[in-house]
């Protein structure tokens, strides 16, 4: 098995009160180890649902989830989370945030190496001299950094990230956009990333998949080439530019399908 | 420095006004004693009555403050039980709402006759019974409040429910179980006071408000009421310094 993150024929289904709402409907993605995939679709597609589907919160009605060979039966501390809402702990220093993971999971470093590695994470996404401050001192942008450093702590083998720029302005968006690429530098991981900004997709993924409207299956799967964009200058280049169009074209045939569904109920 | 000095002095100045205004509210319109005492009328009663007051202070005192502490396990065990089980929110809400809504002055001939003399278990559970409700749904809320990130953060790495309540769930919920704690406090007040003055057993400050009403000794009375003020506001203020503590954090800077 050549793939870190393997999911093939994935079906879910919500049981509501009128009855399942399936959300999932042959999904099939494939993430090699130190890939980057992100998976873009139309809203409310079920991209969330795919996340705690990898990260072992939920288990799909159908098909199998595997990371670095190993069936996904359960959460598993070689998995680290960043949401769009960063959910730091008030009442925690920003360091303190960042340690949250190693005091659930056991691991290796001493106390000492801990603070170290956290001194190390926080000073790569820029946020040194913040360590002491309460997350409430800082900007959203600044949250989602230390968000981020939280997920990595723990050396997980699988970051994902659920929209982690979604609710971030432009310009702080395209500086995370360039930390990210900094940080999977020194810190290398298997990367999924949820987003609706098909631009995000292509600066930061080595693997672009387009999910159908609900329920989702993968409808298309676009690489972007190891020389994609990896600088701001980067996305308007022609081959940015194509890579777009194909992506826009293809969530419009996806939101088709959703929006034929919706007419005929 | 000069804050911690504004921090005390404007209160105390405007208590000063407040007993000033009375006192002149009473001159003005030349009020006898029986209608409404001065300020001035109270020293005397706090005078002659000191050691009564100190002795019956202390009994509405450890009573109130342990009918309290009551309702803070009570009402903290309540509330995560209806925080966590939706099933269990739904039966026990209306129940609670309910029992909640009975005037607790009614309460008291009852629990009175169920527990014969037994004054102060009575005076600590009339306290109580007032009191748990505004902690137990703050509790609940909080809980059942509390994102579904804040959890799948935990969830995501192994952590078991409990690591999530010690770590995440109860921290969070502080704020709100202090602002429900603030309004217990004065409630423990009333309910020590309802079983102290309803049925009287020569107890507590009430039962010195209720020898001042036999005797007519009405600045007595309005003395009694100043020294349930005063004990309300010490007690208060002990839930504030607690509160800076535990969830100061929750607190905005100013500005």
């Amino acid at each position: 098995m050549t793939n870190l993150i393997e999911i093939k024929g994935v079906r879910h289904a919500y049981r509501t009160d009128a009855g399942p709402l399936p959300v999932l409907d042959g999904l099939e993605i494939a993430v090699p180890e130190g890939g980057f995939v992100a998976v873009v679709g139309p809203s409310g597609c079920g991209k969330s649902t795919l996340t705690r589907l990898i990260a072992g919160l939920m288990k799909p009605d159908h098909g199998e989830v595997w990371l670095h060979g190993e069936r996904v039966k359960g959460p598993r501390a070689t998995v680290g989370m960043a949401f769009q809402n960063p959910v730091l702990l008030e009442w925690r220093t920003i360091l303190k945030n960042v340690l949250l993971p190693l005091e659930i999971v056991p691991s290796k470093l001493s106390k000492k190496q801990a603070e170290e590695r956290a001194r190390f994470l926080l000073s790569l996404v820029g946020l040194e001299g913040f360590e002491d401050k309460r997350p409430s001192e800082l900007s959203g942008g600044m949250r989602q950094r230390a968000s981020l450093c939280r997920a990595l702590i723990h050396q997980p083998e699988v970051l994902i990230l659920d929209e982690p720029f979604g609710a971030l302005d432009a310009f702080t968006r395209e500086d995370l956009w360039q930390t990210m690429h900094k940080v999977k530098e020194r810190e290398p991981f298997t990367g999924v990333l949820i987003t609706h900004d098909l631009r995000e997709s292509i600066f930061l993924a080595d693997q672009v998949v387009v999910l159908s409207g609900r329920p989702a299956r993968t409808q298309h799967v676009l690489d972007i080439p190891s020389t994609g964009p990896r600088t701001l200058d980067d996305l308007y280049t022609p081959e940015a530019a194509e890579h777009l169009n194909i992506l826009r074209h293809q969530i419009q045939i996806a939101q088709g399908r959703a929006a034929a569904e919706d007419s005929a109920t | 420095m000069n804050k911690n000095l504004r921090a005390i002095a404007v209160p105390l100045i405007a208590i000063a006004i407040l007993l000033a205004f009375w006192e002149w509210l009473v001159w003005f319109n030349g009020w006898p004693k029986f209608k409404m005492a001065a300020p001035s009328d109270l020293i005397p009663a706090y005078q002659r009555h000191w050691n009564l007051f100190i002795s019956m202070g202390w009994q509405t005192l450890w009573r109130t403050v342990l009918g309290l502490l009551l309702a803070v396990l009570f009402g903290t065990v309540l509330g995560m039980i209806m925080g966590f089980s939706r099933t269990m929110r739904d039966a026990l809400y209306p129940i609670l709402v309910g029992f909640n809504a009975i005037p607790k002055a009614t309460v008291v001939p009852i629990v009175a006759l169920m527990f014969v003399g037994q004054h102060d278990f009575n005076t600590v559970l009339l306290a109580f019974m007032i009191s748990f409700f505004p902690i137990a749904v703050s509790v609940s809320i909080g809980l059942s409040t509390l994102e579904p990130e804040y959890r799948d953060i935990l969830r995501s790495l192994g952590a078991s429910q409990a690591t999530i309540f010690w770590k995440i769930a109860l921290p969070k919920t502080l704020p709100e179980f202090f602002g429900a704690l603030k309004v217990a406090v004065t409630l423990a007040f009333i309910g020590t006071n309802l079983m102290e003055i309803v049925s009287p057993h020569g107890r507590g400050l009430g039962a010195l408000f209720d020898s001042g009403r036999t005797n007519s000794d009405f600045p007595l009375m309005f003395a009694v009421l100043l020294a349930l003020a005063f004990l309300g506001i010490v007690l208060y203020y002990i839930v504030v310094a607690l509160e800076k503590i535990f969830a100061g954090w929750a607190e905005r800077a100013p500005g």
